[in-house]
């Protein structure tokens, strides 16, 4: 009897020392321009070569300008040099490159699942810390450093230790105007930033069964942002329904078979996790964040806390520091905050259906003066789709602006990041000190949330308008 | 490439805060490189320098005697966030070696010992102890042990810590861990061969 984790986990290991350290098979092995570099010159430094290169896929995304020039045009050297070097690296491996005019470039953890390389069962790395996005799946998906990126480039393997196992039951059913993002702030609210340190979580129960691919993508995504090594939600119909016929997915002949297998990727009943948690899902309302970690994070509804509430010195610090550098004072009603930018995308929250959901609310409205909004979708192929249903143009009417894919203002590592003391509404993961560019202060919430706040100038309760 | 770490005595660097996040240890427009080395000017770059690239004198690595120290002493979820190995680079291109706390992000930790920056895992008390010592007493020095697995306050108080057996064989002796893994290619090749007859899907080329 075991849980889903230790079932593709025990399938996975080649051999392993005493102490329980693993030596884990990789299935699928992403890289990006940031983290690659290194692990593919040490290659070169070592006469090693990339093992298997077809099980890999190089996608640039961090450094990719958004804007519709950038194939003439990339201001930054270091910016090109790295893209190239990608380039370079893939072409030198022989590993295939959606390189930036080919329509399924886009954030590394959006296409791959896209084109169907992310299959119930797999072990999929990359050297990005949200790769956890690809346990959506029911895969045993991680991010690695350099170093790793190198070893699994090098054995197709890495030495892992079993982690430690969580479940986390969603019960009930989330309300209207309520997504798959509220509920993994709450949760994340609710077990910290440090929660999940050591654990691989599986998310469970009705709300996250009733959850798309793209929603399941979203929580498992932000597994990261609670300390947890890698999330993942047991497949099911959903998910057989969204891999058929996507490109790397198995065809005809093996498809059958595949899913027979994929089947029994479940937690038995009497698996037994080291920690449960639980949570209400139906008592969730629409999540901000206050503060400077992805844990402070509360309803819409309510206030600016006070550090002098807290009984912990240390905490109490943390707090101050926090509201300091957000500009915030205790007991404001977060809907009494002003907003500058509102960003719509990263590997979060960029995907179809978070375009859908965050036009309904666009419709016929129109972006605030003197706020200025962005939606960048995940990949070209979201675009591409968001295009044929006539997204771009409720967004480009209600003035918004329509972007290139890449990870845009999620990291401050690109053309597009905030100023120093611009506040910012977005659909991203992590609300870190300088993260959307120095001195940037983040609010992260819902693409829903998102487009009521750009809307209203305002961070709002998109309850009261849809 | 891992460099030996054995044992160091050095000032202990007290830097109380929790959930240290590696976008404060390097913010990523200091990540546009392809190289590993010369990271340490961006170390905990908007905590070092305000707006105009002055130092932040508050900041304790701006002051004697912490500044160049190698030992760092800090709070819980210390590495959390990003995966950037820069991060572990930019410690040590600024000479920090070993770094002190309660809890570490999984990947910052696995991060450092590939490296041969020696993440050390105390309780939180313990962690409190040792701060408080090299707050009041600034230049006061800490050793740390490997081969003994233990951290020495200036108290002269012993602190054993945990770590894997074949991560401190390879901090000891500067494994190649690499070269290591590739003596188990028969049993890769063997993997491999029963997964493509089992699970031939996942052997599928991109």
């Amino acid at each position: 009897m075991a849980s889903i984790i230790r079932k593709i986990w025990d399938r996975h290991v080649v051999t392993e020392r005493k102490g329980g350290l693993c030596l884990l098979y990789v299935d699928r092995h992403l890289v990006h321009e940031v983290t690659s570099p290194q692990a593919f010159e040490a290659l070169r430094l070592t006469g090693r070569n990339v093992r298997r290169p077809l099980s890999l896929l190089a996608v640039p995304d961090h450094n990719v300008p958004t804007s519709p020039d950038r194939l003439e045009r990339i201001e930054d050297p270091d910016s090109r040099i790295q893209l190239e070097t990608l380039r370079e690296n893939a072409r030198e491996a022989g590993i295939t490159l959606f390189d930036m005019d080919d329509i399924r470039q886009g954030i590394v953890h959006v296409t791959g699942p896209e084109n169907g390389l992310i299959l119930p069962g797999v072990t999929a790395v990359c050297g990005d810390s949200h790769t956890s996005t690809l346990g959506a799946f029911g895969a045993v998906a991680f991010g690695i450093g350099t170093s790793e990126v190198e070893h699994a480039l090098a054995t197709q393997t890495l030495w892992q230790t079993r982690p430690r196992e969580m479940r986390i039951t969603a019960t009930g059913a989330l309300g209207a105007g309520v997504s798959a993002k509220d509920l993994i702030l709450a949760i994340i609210a609710k077990i910290g930033a440090g929660g999940g340190t050591g654990y691989a979580i599986e998310y469970a129960g009705e709300a996250v069964r009733g959850l798309s691919m793209e929603g399941r993508m979203t929580i498992c995504n932000m597994t990261i942002e609670a300390g947890g090594r890698f999330g993942m939600v047991a497949p099911d119909e959903t998910t057989f329904a969204y891999l058929k016929g996507r490109p790397a997915a198995p065809g005809s002949s093996l498809w059958d078979t595949a899913v027979t297998d994929w089947k029994t990727l479940f937690s038995d009943d009497d698996g037994s996790f080291d920690h449960e948690e639980s949570i209400d899902a139906a008592r969730i309302v629409p999540q901000v964040t206050w503060g400077t970690s992805p844990e402070d994070s509360l309803p819409v509804t309510g206030v600016v806390p006070d550090p002098a509430g807290h009984p912990d010195p240390r905490v109490r610090e943390r707090m101050v520091r926090a509201l300091r550098y957000m500009d915030l004072r205790p007991g404001t009603r977060l809907t009494d905050i002003p907003i500058d930018k509102v960003f719509i995308g990263s590997c979060t929250n960029a995907r179809i259906e978070d375009l859908r959901t965050a036009a309904t609310v666009a419709k016929g409205r129109k972006v605030a003066n003197g706020v200025t909004a962005m939606v960048v979708p995940g990949s070209g192929m979201v675009k591409q789709q968001a295009e044929a249903e006539g997204l771009d143009r409720i967004f480009l009417d209600a003035g918004f602006q329509w972007r290139l894919p890449g990870c845009s203002m999620c990291l401050g590592m690109n053309p597009d990041r905030l100023q120093p003391g611009e506040r910012c509404a977005s659909t991203s993961n992590r609300n870190f000190e300088g993260r959307q560019g120095p001195g940037g202060r983040t609010h992260l919430m819902s693409p829903m949330m998102a487009v009521a706040a750009a809307v209203a100038g305002k961070i709002s309760d998109v309850r009261e308008v849809l | 490439m891992i460099e030996k770490f054995v044992s160091l005595k050095a000032v202990g660097v007290p830097l109380d805060r929790g959930n240290v996040d590696t976008d404060a240890i390097i913010p990523a427009r200091f990540l546009k490189t392809i190289k590993r080395t010369g990271l340490g000017e961006g170390l905990f770059y908007a905590w070092r320098f305000d707006e105009r690239g002055e130092e932040v004198p508050e900041f304790v690595l701006n002051n004697t005697p912490y500044r160049g120290g190698k030992i760092l002493v800090t709070g819980e979820n210390f590495g959390c966030g990003s995966s950037r190995e820069h991060a572990v680079w930019s410690l040590m291109d600024y000479g920090i070696r070993v770094v002190i706390a309660p809890s570490f992000g999984d990947i910052f930790y696995s991060n450092g010992l590939k490296n041969g920056l020696l993440p050390v895992r105390i309780g939180p008390a313990e962690v409190r102890e040792l701060l408080s010592q090299v707050q009041e007493a600034p230049g006061s020095t800490i050793s740390v042990d490997l081969a003994a697995q233990t951290v020495t306050g200036p108290d002269g108080k012993v602190y054993p810590f945990d770590i894997g057996s074949f991560p401190k064989e390879c901090l000891l002796k500067g494994l190649d861990e690499i070269a290591l893994t590739l003596e188990h290619e028969g049993e890769i090749e063997r993997y491999e061969r029963g997964g493509k007859t089992k699970t031939p899907w996942l052997f599928l080329d991109i």
